[in-house]
């Protein structure tokens, strides 16, 4: 998929039409149809500051910036409280299913989305398995710690944190080793068949992953409150989707860094160009293995997570479907974007459980049902609408609109 | 682990993945096509099967057959098979181009980023099979046994039932008249030129969003003669049989050389017989893993699949 499709070379008569959703970091001027030679060359400055939000921020001195960056992630933790805000509170909150329980399935599905933004939007490999290794993760914490595994260890969930975050990891790299060679569409259907194969695994050893019958007593997060119960308990989710939160942000940091690092230059160029990018001496396969062994570690974390609030797992979870819909919001949110990816990791996971326990008007049914035909709609429009996603990358968006004036492609 | 009860049931299960594997080459065209024209994988290709399904079930049940009727005469089958294809057929060729101009036509009018395409068709995936789950409660349904599997031919411990002479003689037809009408025929030659070069060859004059239309037409009359194939050999459908089948469909187009239509016959057919005998050896709880790990050995020695990636030899 990271090829050019048949499709695009039909912007060279487009581009110049009112309709190009990309036109939010594109001058002005390149609407009113100029050639395509004068308007290759890097964009220039003042286009970048145009009246957008971002662009707004990005203009702000650095103060101003982590304040602002600072009162959001106080908002953020503030999230599970949002219902006694008057007004808007109840529209948000869910009803079918009590919101902090809801925050923390949104926290996770963003941890993924992230994990996988790593591999499709910043290196551009398209992954369809996904949640293989969300399953690395929770099985190999299920396996440590859950007294029904065959090792009986007993761990406590913090012990195993690190190796199942490692496993996860390992992994990635060997999934990725002997398969990174493939390109695009090969490579998803091989990360597919890898998510099957340890679905399958995981529903055919009785005895070792314990398919249907799963994994009970999962121990959670350690830590005790001030009366002395534990902070991590089974009524109230809150602290869960804190700590959720909490790696989020690290997690963030932590990409963020590697993206603006040579690794990150790396992924870059070879999304860009691959053979351009093997040309100028860029590891392609080291890095593409980087990002697959990344995006596995937080997709792995993500696992962990799961497993430590629900104390049961088992292969039910892991189906195909859930590795299409982080993959979804991955795309959604857009690309390449870290915040595009956590508004739609939060997106996938919210919107079906906001139609939950609303009743239909015309049949008096609950809408749940319908929860999945009305997601496909929506992610239908979104798209179609946005195709870059709703906070569509900026530099991807360059890339395309450069892309689009290039002669047709072979 | 057993080999030898593989070597002992060779004969059948060749006979029934060979069967098997002629559905999925079926359905896999529909992802060939649409690749091989527009580079990009038809998600929704899956629920053009499923419903499908549906089409020949609610029309065999409008005329009064369920799954627990009676067998009907030679003249009745026929009829029947007849009207439950052209259902199929009407449904699944309708659904396949709703899902064009729904999900795709405006994203390609909008220049959208290739996974635009993958997310919009997995959009439209959900949308059906969860619509169709509503609607049939998420339930199995029978389906009338319109063909009651009957030994012709018996070699050794190898049985070749009618039912699998029908669906491989028919897939195999089908497979070969496509081949012609691609290769031998102007508007073949228009979805070869949009293929190979999707400019030049609307300078040409081949009218591309027709091509494209068409495309996606054939994988949609493809899908819903597969469909009825399948019902007939497995009894029954649900909501998300289109789903799981059109997995191993698409790991089928894979394997054969995605965009090349002779590629999604061998491939459907070399997955049917090695998940057969993977079953037969490790159990049939084992047969996509199976099938999964073949197809990665092979892409790893073969990158680009059994036969190479091309439609109708336009991409060398």
């Amino acid at each position: 998929m990271t090829e050019p499709t048949a499709s695009e070379p039909r912007a060279t008569e487009e581009a110049t039409a009112p309709a190009t959703e990309a036109t939010t970091v594109v001058p002005a001027q390149t609407r009113s149809g100029m050639t395509a030679a004068s308007s290759l060359p890097a964009v220039p400055e003042a286009e970048v500051k145009r009246a957008t939000v971002r662009g707004w921020f990005g203009r702000q001195p650095w103060p101003v910036r982590a304040v602002f960056v600072l009162i959001f992630v106080v908002l953020a933790y503030l999230l599970p409280y949002i219902g006694n805000v008057p007004v808007i509170g109840p529209q948000i909150v869910t009803q079918g299913i009590d919101w902090p329980s809801a925050l923390f399935d949104m926290s996770y599905f963003v941890l993924l989305a992230l994990g996988l933004n790593v591999v499709v939007g910043f290196a551009g490999l398209l992954d369809l398995g996904y949640v293989g290794f969300f399953a690395v993760g929770a099985y190999t914490v299920a396996l440590l710690t859950s007294p029904d595994s065959v090792f009986n260890t007993k761990l406590a969930w913090l012990a195993a944190v690190p190796v199942a975050i490692v496993v996860a990891l390992l992994s990635g790299l060997i999934l990725g080793w002997p398969t990174l060679r493939l390109r695009g569409d090969y490579l998803a259907i091989v990360t597919l068949g890898f998510a099957e194969i340890i679905r399958i695994t995981a529903d055919s050893t009785p005895n070792f992953l314990r398919g249907d019958r799963g994994f009970g007593g999962i121990p959670h997060p350690p830590g005790n409150k001030a009366d002395g119960s534990a902070i991590f308990g089974v009524r109230d989710a809150t602290p869960y989707f804190w700590l959720g939160l909490s790696i989020i942000i690290l997690v963030i940091l932590a990409i963020r860094n590697l993206d603006r690092s040579r690794v990150g230059r790396s992924w870059l160029a070879i999304r860009e160009d691959e053979e351009a990018a093997e040309i100028m001496g860029v590891r392609t396969v080291k890095f593409k293995l980087w990002a697959f062994a990344i995006g596995a570690a937080v997709g792995g974390f993500g696992g962990v997570m799961f497993a430590g609030e629900q104390g049961f797992m088992n292969s039910s979870t892991f189906q195909l479907q859930f590795s299409i819909l982080v993959l979804a919001g991955v795309v959604m949110g857009g690309s390449g974007n870290m915040a595009g990816a956590i508004l739609g990791g939060a997106l996938i996971s919210y919107i079906p459980d906001r139609l939950r326990g609303i009743s239909d008007p015309l049949t008096h049914t609950d809408l749940f049902q319908w929860r999945f035909a009305l997601f496909g709609v929506v992610i239908i429009v979104i798209m179609i609408l946005r195709p870059q996603g709703i906070i569509p990358s900026r530099r991807r968006a360059m890339e395309l609109k450069d892309r689009a004036k290039e002669a047709a492609p072979q | 682990m057993n080999f030898s009860g593989l070597f002992h049931n060779l004969g059948p299960l060749t006979i029934t993945g060979l069967a098997q594997g002629a559905i999925i080459a079926l359905f896999a065209l529909g992802y060939t096509l649409v690749y091989g024209v527009l580079r990009l994988i038809n998600f929704a290709h899956s629920e053009v099967f499923m419903v499908g399904t549906f089409a020949a079930l609610y029309t065999w049940g409008f005329f009064g057959l369920d799954q627990n009727s009676p067998t009907p005469s030679l003249g009745g089958v026929i009829g029947y098979m007849l009207i439950g294809l052209a259902a199929a057929i009407v449904v699944s060729g309708a659904t396949a181009l709703l899902v064009e101009f729904v999900a795709y036509r405006p994203l390609r009018r909008r220049n959208a980023p290739p996974l635009a395409f993958l997310i919009t068709a997995i959009g439209a995936s959900l949308a059906i099979s969860s619509t169709v789950g509503v609607f049939t409660h998420q339930n199995i349904k029978g389906v009338p046994p319109l063909i009651r599997p009957a030994t012709v031919v018996h070699i050794g411990n190898t049985v070749i039932t009618n039912l699998q002479i029908l669906i491989i003689v028919l897939a195999l037809g089908l497979m070969y008249g496509l081949d012609r009408f691609v290769n031998h025929t102007r508007l073949g030659r228009g979805i070869r030129a949009v293929a190979q070069n999707p400019d030049s060859a609307a300078l040409m004059g081949v009218n591309k969003g027709r091509v494209i239309s068409l495309v996606f037409l054939i994988g949609g009359l493809m899908a819903g003669i597969a469909a009825v194939m399948y019902v007939l050999k497995i009894g029954d459908t649900k909501f998300d049989s289109g789903f799981n089948l059109g997995i191993e469909a698409f790991t089928a187009a894979v394997l054969g050389g995605i965009g090349n239509l002779r590629g999604a016959l061998l491939g459907g057919l070399v997955l049917g017989v090695a998940e057969n005998y993977v079953s037969g050896v490790f159990g049939t709880q084992w047969h996509t893993a199976g099938a999964f790990v073949i197809l990665i050995v092979i892409l790893m020695f073969l990158p680009t699949g059994l036969l190479g990636e091309s439609l109708g030899r336009a991409r060398a």
